[in-house]
This record gives structure tokens, C-alpha cells and sequence, in this order.
């Protein structure tokens, strides 16, 4: 297993460097739209990231995920909105522009969010728990579209990037090269949580849940706080996302969304470290270059997806890097 | 609110039910003997509803059209059976959802490459128009009794084959045992063709049937899809009672929620505001009701297997 | 002969028009896949062949499709700004794609017209030098009716989809409607089944129905609404007795009263001129979308015979003239860049097979929108 675990990890790096190094070179170049394209990468990637530790790691297959992209996605709109005409939150609070504060009540709008939801969906197992959080998914989607203070279907525009303090953001490369640290502080905590205890049991959890409450560990615990994890970190990822576009709606709560951050982790590897940044790679270049190649492309993405279930099972990396492992 | 509007409405929610069990008994017929999540079952609902339109238009028959929906969606789907969907059985629910979401995407856009980007025109045939009275006065259009007649039938007809027929016993001892069907010497690749190829038909055929009533477009199979997930998942997977029940279920709650909630704010709430809250609320009120069901039946009302 | 006249014709043209040497760059965004791709193909259609009739090859057009999704079309619009670098944009259908697209677009000084969807919220106190609407502001269609019902009727139901252009919908609705209101509805998105709706309609008592419900809920809508058998006149903005659904409702639509700034059968040259180009190039009656996005692109062309597209000063001016030969008749821009135009109200008819539209009077005349006043241009 140890050539196979080197080849996975060379792989990683190289990939890692690609991302970095291809915005780079073409911001040098002045191409500044491939670091825009880049950004989008990385952002997918580490909401797919956030993904991949309830699916990959603790097998739960959440079919609802774009909830906690979108809530993220809408914590950045609705502060940069408030902040934009001066108006308080809640309760008098100042709204800021300032990204930190906005990830943090990113991640924890959708830690709060994500412990009913979890603790309702955990009690189900397999097709049910895909259905009900696509249900609850479903719920929070009507809700944006229906509630008119922030824009409903029409969406919410962001007049001004928010801020980060020392980066300017509204120059394509710094907020790039943003995106591209907290993506890879994402698969850090990804990789520290796999290689911890708490990972440990979660994997076990997924592998043998029997067993596991058999030595005195309740699964539903494990899961649930790997479920809030998840979403907390999907939700940063959807914050950003919202300031690259700019624009928040409803789309980024879709199903259709659920459904892409899925694919993202089964193109790549599932349940690998780097396997959401993979399929992410994949899944843009697709979409961009099918789309500027003929308006059929979804169709011949559909084609290329299909292929890659039936016949690449490993996905990217497992092509590349060799079979699974794990445990 | 008068009674004869009251009836109505209960009539729609039950109509509206029955169009969702003809597609929910496909999707738990197809779970429950291969064990499979098939997005691609509103795919096969708009290939049923395509055909009809383009033979009715061609021949000028709706009833031609309705029997082209059934063999189009049929065949469609023991097609995508043989091609792919049989090798994704020993698959985890991952691959299914994925490669069953490829095939929407391919659905889609290969419909609008043979039929265009423009929706299609499929009117009811002129022997189901008008209108039938309802006691308390008011009326009930024909058509829509006859789509809740075919649901009838459909449900007894299921009843009818699982019970009495020998495919009927095969698919249910696929149901409980797939390794003892094989031991039986039943040819099982074919077996799940058939079951694949009925419930499409059936799929096709609510298509066809709500493609009377509505725009025939690309796209038009994804809003039912969800809901009859949120069938299933209520009645239980895998069980056709509990889609029968749930569709209905999700039906009269859809359609009575849409209709009173609105009403029931106006207590609260001025008439423009009312509207708005209770056509939010309503929107929500299935996947509410379904959150509720399965915090605290966790397999649905009636599990298939325990 | 002849030919030497059309060189000669040709060489004044091309004396006359400065700025016709210059290479132009037009990015066009629109909606080429999915369920709404009828609508972007009509208003690519008509861009692509008014520019070809045109005989100015100094366009160059770069066409996307944005699958009607706001994400995807954030990420065309920045690459046609970034790295096909060009000097307009246009083509985006629906409002929420819009609401994504243009703020960021005409903030980094690219200036974009928009032949479809003119939500509110661009229209105000947020109007914008670098955003020119050519085709309307969203409530105008509604007030219209609202106007008609006003006029023609007294206990009007109402419904519209529960998102911000239906409620908008039915605010342009009620600013010029005085009767009663018979009930008011809000459907969810994408709803395809209104027998529950249909049946409150029939036991409200009401003497008229005004419905906007855009695309394939319209064609539910109004099937569902003819089946059902109750005689109450519908009405409803033009979108849904547009020439691109027409077909799919069928005889439903028939007699229905609707409003538009264009019909087909509105009487000027450049729309005659118009109707019989497109129905020879693509064997099908154009849609309104096609309308506006054929005068979007003439009034491009008027503005780059009179200015250069590098000078975003002078080009701006000359697209506010709104110097091009409308197929919609009188048309000039309002202080924030919306239209001034009339707003018709038609009757949906069989003309041989085809379901097409003509005027039976005009609802407004120069009209404009409620949110100028808040625009500080």
C-alpha cells in the first residue's frame, strides 16, 4: 500500500500547485479572467471539501447541501447589504464588511441550521436520510424565494466586495490567492479531522456502526457533529463564492446545487483528501470549455459524467493515484 | 366558503395525488426489486408526454398519443435499463444519484436537440371535455375524473398482478430475497428490464396525461420527480401501498394548503399580505409535513422491510 | 446599373458613418439550453440577422448561453469583460440574471443594454449612466392592464407567481386599477397544476381574471383555465400570448386581451421591414423578445454611425438619443435610460392556422415607469 499512498500524495501537491500556479501565470499574462475562473475552482472545491466530510468520511449522503452553500452565500449578501445602506442587523446590531466576521457568522448561521436538520435527518439512514435533507434543502429554497426583504428569486447583488483586512479584494489575484488559503485550510482541518480520534470513529461509524456503539460510542453524536462541521464549512465556502460573483439568489440553494457538490466529490475521489479539488478542476474546465464549444454541452456533460460512474469508479484521482484506501 | 368549493378542491388534491402515484409506483416498485434511486424517472415522465403531443399532432388522436406515451416511455427505459442502469445495482446510492443525474442532463438536452427549444400544444381529447355536476351545486371537469379513474385502475391493476400473476410472485421475491430468485432459476436480468420498462410506462403515461392539462417542455418531469420522492420517502420505499397513500397524502395537503392557508391568514394579516405569507407557507407545507412524518417514523408509514 | 448605384450607395453610407471602420465587440449572454431557451434564441436570432442586414462586418458577436443560471452567466459576463474584452453587452432574458449580471458589468465602465427584463430594483435610486434598457420596465406591461381593467371592468381577481416579479407584477397591476379586487393569489414557482386556483376564480364572484405567469405556468394556466369551463374574460401582460407559447396554449388563448409595446401588426416601415426579414430567415413569426432585440441592436448600429464605442462619453450620449427607426413606433429613453414608449393592448386571433396577436387599442401613450423619479440621473 505505501508506493500507492506516495503516488496519491505526489499527485495532491502537483495538483495543488497547478491551481496556483496557472492563475499566477495568467494573471502575469493578463488573463486576469482565468484567475476569476480559478477562484470559482477553488471555492467549489472547498464547499465540496465541507461535503466530503459527511460523505466521504462519515458516508452520509446529503443530498441538501447547497442549504448550507446558499445560507453562507446569504450571510455575506445580507451583512454587505446592511452595511452598504447603513442600516443595523437584528437588535441594533452594526452589520460589517469585514470578511472575518462575515465567515464567522457564515459558519455559524449554519452550524445553527444544521443541528435541527441533522438531528432530525440522522435518525433516518440510506435513501431516506438523501431524501430528507433534500427535503429540508427544499424548504430553506421556497423560503428564499418567497421572502422579499432580500430580493426573493431576483436575488441579492453585493454593490462592493467585502473586505479582508491587509488584502485589497477587489483586485482578481489577492482575492484569488484569498480563496486559494482558506481552501487549503479547509483540506488541513479535512485531513486533521480524518487522522484524529473523532475522525477515526466516524469512519468507523460508517464501516460498522454496531460495533461502535457496542464499545460505548454513540454513532448518532459522531455524526451529527461531523453533519455541523460539514455545513459550517460549506457555508464559508458559499459566503465567499457569494463575493467573487457578487450576487447571492436562490440557485446556490437548488437542488440542482446539492446535486453539482455531489458530483464535484465523486469526479475527483470520494472520500479523498484532495478529491473535491480534483473534480472541481474538472467540473469548471468542463463547463467552460463545453460551453464555449456548443450549447449542447450538457448533454456531453451528462455523457462524460455517466462514463465517469460506470467506468472511472475511483473517479480522477483513482486513475491517476491508484485504488481507495481506507481505514 | 361554500361546500361545492370545499368538494372541489378535495376532488383536485386527490387528482393531483393519483397523477403523483402513477409516477411514485414506478420509482418504489423500481427501489424495492433492484434496490435503485432513479432521478431519471421525470426524464421518462417527459418522454411520455413528448410522444403523446408529436403522434396526437401527427395523427390527430389523442388516444393514439396515449398509447405512444406508454410504448415510447417503456421502451425508453428498457433501453436505458440494458445500457446502464443494470450496472449500477451493486452500486452504492452515490453512483446511482450521480449516474442517474448524468442521464437527466442527457434526457434534456436531447430532447430539445430532436424537438426544438419551443414547448409543444396537447389538448385533451374532445370525448373527456365539459364538465360534470358536483352535489352543493358546483362542478368537476371530466377530465380530471377520468385521471383519477386511471389512477384507480392502475392501483387495482398493480394490486391485481403483484398478487395474482406469476411476474407479480417473481417481483415479490425479489423484493424480500434476491439471491433465492436466482437459486429459482428465474432470469433475473430480464425480470428487472420488465420492471424497469413498467414503472417508465407508468411514468409516461402520467406525462402524457398531465400533458393534456399543461405545457409540454423540457424540463417539465423535475418538480414532479421531487415530489414523488417526497411520496415514497412518506409511504415508505419500496412499499406501493404507502405510495398510493402518501401520494395522496401529499396531494389533498398541497392543494388544501394552498387553498386555506391564505384564507386562514386573512385573520391576521391584511388581504395583500396574507396572500403572500400563506403562498410561502404553502410552498413549504409538504416538505414540512414529510420532515414531520420522518423525525418520527424514521422509515416512513409503511416500511417495506424492517 | 443597378450595381453601381448600390456602390455608390454603399460609399456614402460608409463616408457618412465615421466609426463603421472600427472593430466592435458586442458579448451576448442569453439563454440557449434548458426550458426557457425558446426566448434567447428568439432574441439571439433577431440580434445575429439584424447586424448581418446591416452590412456593418466591423461587428464582431460573441454569443453565450447561460442556461437561464445566475451563477453561470456572473462567470460569462466576467469572461467576455476580462478576456474577449468587449465594448457592449447584451442579451440576458430574466430578471434575477440580470440582477447578477449588470451592476457588476456597468460598474467596470462596460456599458450593457437590455433587450428583455427590467427589474425595479435597476430602474431607481440604483439606475445606472453605463445601463440602458431598450425593452421595458417589468411593471409596465401589468399597469397597462391595469389601466384596460380599469376601464372595462369592476371586480377583477388577480394572481401572480410568489417571487419579486410577481409581486411587482401585481403592484404595476394595481397602480392604475380602481375597481374592486375580487382575491388576490400567489402561486409558488413553477407550479403547473391551478385547478385549486381556477376553482376560487370560479366561486369568487369576479368579473375578470388577471394573470402574469411567465412561461411554461402561463401555457398550464391558460389550458387548464379554457378546460375548465368557467366564462370569466382572463387578461394578463403579453409574455404569456407571446408568438413563442402561442402555439403550445392552442385555441385556449383565443380572444384573450393582452398588452405589449409591440405587436406584429403594428403599422411602420422599419416593422414591416422587420416581420418579413425574420419570417424569411427563420420560417417562424417573430416574439416580442425577437422585437426588442432587433431595436437593441439598431439602436447600437445608430450609435456607432454617430460615435465611437472607445469614447464612452460620447457613445453614451448617442445611444440616449435613441436615433434608429423602432419597430415599435415613437420610442426615446427616460432620465434613467428606461423606455418612453406606448404600450398597446391586443387581442390574441387565428390568422389562417397561426395564433398571432392584433392591436385593438393603446393603454398608455408614451409611457413611462414609477421609479424614474428616484433616479438621480
Amino acid at each position: 500500500m505505501r508506493p500507492a499512498l506516495s503516488r496519491e500524495a505526489t499527485v495532491n501537491a502537483v495538483l495543488a500547485l497547478l491551481l496556483l500556479a496557472i492563475p499566477l501565470a495568467a494573471s502575469a499574462a493578463g488573463q486576469t479572467f482565468y484567475v476569476t475562473l480559478a477562484t470559482r475552482i477553488a471555492l467549489l472545491a472547498l464547499a465540496a471539501v465541507g461535503l466530503n466530510i459527511a460523505l466521504g468520511l462519515g458516508g452520509l449522503v446529503s443530498f441538501g447541501h447547497a442549504a448550507f452553500f446558499g445560507l453562507g452565500g446569504y450571510a455575506a449578501g445580507i451583512m454587505a447589504t446592511h452595511a452598504f445602506n447603513s442600516e443595523p442587523l437584528l437588535f441594533g446590531l452594526e452589520a460589517s464588511t469585514s470578511m472575518p466576521v462575515i465567515w464567522l457568522v457564515a459558519a455559524l448561521a449554519c452550524g445553527v441550521a444544521a443541528l435541527p436538520i441533522g438531528a432530525v435527518s440522522l435518525r433516518t439512514t440510506g435513501v431516506y436520510f438523501i431524501m430528507i435533507t433534500l427535503a429540508f434543502a427544499q424548504m430553506i429554497y421556497y423560503f428564499a424565494i418567497s421572502w422579499p426583504a432580500y430580493g426573493g428569486e431576483d436575488g441579492l447583488p453585493i454593490y462592493v466586495r467585502n473586505s479582508f483586512p491587509g488584502i485589497n479584494t477587489a483586485t482578481p489575484l489577492s482575492y484569488f490567492l484569498l480563496c486559494y488559503g482558506m481552501l487549503i485550510l479547509g483540506l488541513v482541518l479535512f485531513r486533521f479531522l480524518r487522522d484524529s480520534r473523532f475522525g477515526a470513529a466516524l469512519q468507523a461509524a460508517r464501516q460498522n456502526a454496531t460495533r461502535l456503539s457496542a464499545v460505548g460510542i454513540a454513532p448518532f453524536q459522531i455524526r451529527l457533529v461531523a453533519f455541523v462541521i460539514s455545513a459550517m464549512i460549506t457555508g464559508v465556502a458559499g459566503a465567499l463564492l457569494a463575493d467573487l460573483n457578487r450576487f447571492v439568489s436562490p440557485s446556490m440553494l437548488s437542488w440542482h446545487m446539492s446535486g453539482e457538490l455531489i458530483v464535484l466529490i465523486i469526479l475527483g475521489g470520494k472520500g479523498r483528501l484532495f478529491g473535491p479539488v480534483a473534480g472541481a478542476m474538472l467540473y469548471v474546465l468542463f463547463e467552460y470549455a463545453l460551453g464555449s464549444y456548443t450549447e449542447r454541452w450538457q448533454l456531453f456533460l451528462g455523457l462524460i459524467l455517466l462514463g465517469v460512474v460506470l467506468f472511472a469508479r475511483g473517479g480522477l484521482l483513482g486513475l491517476i493515484a491508484g485504488r481507495e484506501r481506507h481505514g | 366558503m361554500s361546500t361545492a368549493l370545499l368538494i372541489e378542491q378535495l376532488l383536485n388534491g386527490l387528482q393531483l395525488g393519483v397523477m403523483l402515484f402513477l409516477m411514485a409506483a414506478g420509482l418504489t416498485l423500481i427501489f424495492g426489486v433492484m434496490g435503485l434511486i432513479n432521478l431519471a424517472h421525470g426524464s421518462l415522465y417527459m418522454v411520455g408526454a413528448f410522444a403523446c403531443a408529436t403522434v396526437a399532432a401527427a395523427t390527430g388522436s389523442f388516444w393514439i398519443g396515449l398509447a405512444a406515451s406508454l410504448a415510447a416511455a417503456a421502451l425508453a427505459g428498457a433501453i436505458v435499463e440494458i445500457l446502464v442502469i443494470r450496472r449500477l445495482y451493486e452500486r452504492d446510492h452515490l453512483d446511482q444519484v450521480l449516474a442517474t443525474f448524468a442521464l437527466i442532463l442527457i434526457f434534456s438536452e436531447g430532447t430539445r436537440w430532436l424537438f426544438g427549444s419551443f414547448p409543444l400544444y396537447l389538448d385533451i381529447p374532445p370525448l373527456l371535455q365539459g364538465a360534470v355536476p358536483l352535489p352543493g351545486g358546483g362542478q368537476y371537469q371530466l377530465y380530471r375524473l377520468a385521471i383519477i379513474g386511471v389512477g384507480v385502475v392502475v392501483a387495482v391493476g398493480l394490486y391485481l398482478m403483484i398478487a395474482r400473476t406469476r411476474l407479480g410472485m417473481r417481483i415479490r421475491a425479489g423484493e424480500s430475497d434476491r439471491e433465492m430468485i436466482a437459486a429459482l432459476g428465474i432470469d433475473i436480468s430480464t425480470l428487472y428490464t420488465v420492471v424497469f420498462a413498467l414503472g417508465a410506462g407508468m411514468a409516461g403515461l402520467a406525462g402524457a396525461l398531465v400533458g393534456a392539462l399543461q405545457s409540454v417542455q423540457v424540463g417539465m418531469g423535475e418538480p414532479v420527480l421531487i415530489l414523488a420522492f417526497v411520496v415514497i420517502v412518506i409511504g415508505g420505499i419500496g412499499s406501493i401501498k404507502g405510495a398510493l397513500f402518501g401520494a395522496i397524502l401529499v396531494g389533498v395537503v398541497d392543494t388544501m394548503g394552498r387553498f386555506l392557508l391564505p384564507q386562514a391568514l386573512l385573520f391576521m394579516l391584511p388581504p395583500s399580505q396574507a396572500a403572500l405569507v400563506g403562498g410561502a407557507l404553502a410552498s413549504m407545507l409538504i416538505y414540512i409535513v414529510m420532515a414531520l412524518i420522518l423525525a418520527f417514523r424514521p422509515r416512513g408509514l409503511f416500511a417495506a422491510h424492517s | 446599373m443597378k450595381l453601381i448605384a448600390a456602390g455608390i450607395f454603399s460609399a456614402a453610407l460608409a463616408l457618412s458613418s465615421t466609426a463603421l471602420a472600427e472593430p466592435v465587440k458586442i458579448g451576448i449572454i442569453t439563454t440557449l439550453s434548458g426550458g426557457g431557451a425558446g426566448l434567447g434564441i428568439d432574441v439571439r436570432d433577431a440580434f445575429v440577422l439584424a447586424v448581418e442586414q446591416s452590412g456593418n462586418e466591423e461587428i464582431e458577436l460573441v454569443i453565450e448561453d447561460d442556461g437561464q443560471k445566475p451563477e453561470l452567466a456572473v462567470q460569462i459576463a466576467e469572461k467576455m469583460i476580462q478576456s474577449d474584452q468587449v465594448d457592449l453587452m447584451t442579451g440576458i432574458i430574466w430578471s434575477n440574471l440580470a440582477m447578477a449580471v449588470v451592476p457588476n458589468t456597468v460598474a467596470q465602465d462596460i456599458i450593457y443594454l437590455s433587450p428583455n427584463a427590467g427589474p425595479s430594483a435597476l430602474a431607481g435610486a440604483n439606475c445606472h449612466p453605463n445601463y440602458f434598457n431598450v425593452a421595458y420596465q417589468n411593471d409596465n406591461f401589468h399597469e397597462a392592464m391595469g389601466q384596460y381593467a380599469a376601464q372595462n371592468y369592476k371586480n377583477t381577481f388577480i394572481l401572480a407567481p410568489n417571487y419579486p416579479a410577481g409581486k411587482d407584477s401585481l403592484t404595476g397591476f394595481k397602480r392604475f386599477y380602481t375597481g374592486e379586487l375580487a382575491g388576490e393569489i400567489y402561486t409558488q414557482v413553477g407550479q403547473t397544476d391551478y385547478a385549486a386556483e381556477i376553482a376560487q376564480i370560479r366561486a369568487s364572484g369576479a368579473d375578470s381574471v388577471f394573470f402574469f405567469l411567465p412561461g411554461g405556468m402561463g401555457i398550464a394556466f391558460m389550458k387548464q383555465y379554457a378546460q375548465s369551463g368557467v366564462d370569466i374574460p382572463v387578461m394578463g401582460p403579453g409574455f404569456s400570448f407571446s408568438q413563442d407559447v402561442l402555439p403550445a396554449v392552442g385555441d385556449a388563448a383565443l380572444g384573450v386581451k393582452n398588452s405589449a409595446s409591440w405587436s406584429k401588426d403594428l403599422d411602420n416601415e422599419a416593422n414591416k421591414r422587420f416581420v418579413e426579414a425574420f419570417e424569411a430567415e427563420f420560417g417562424r413569426l417573430p416574439s416580442v423578445y425577437a422585437a426588442q432585440s432587433w431595436d437593441t441592436a439598431n439602436l447600437i448600429l445608430s450609435a456607432l454611425s454617430k460615435a465611437s464605442v472607445k469614447d464612452k462619453e460620447a457613445f453614451r450620449a448617442a445611444l440616449k438619443e435613441a436615433d434608429f427607426e423602432s419597430v415599435r413606433g415613437e420610442f426615446s429613453f427616460n432620465n434613467n435610460n428606461h423606455p418612453v414608449q406606448n404600450i398597446y393592448v391586443r387581442e390574441v386571433i387565428k390568422e389562417g392556422d397561426v395564433l398571432t396577436n392584433r392591436i385593438i387599442g393603446t393603454a398608455f401613450e408614451d409611457h413611462s415607469d414609477a421609479y424614474a423619479k428616484d433616479c438621480p440621473m
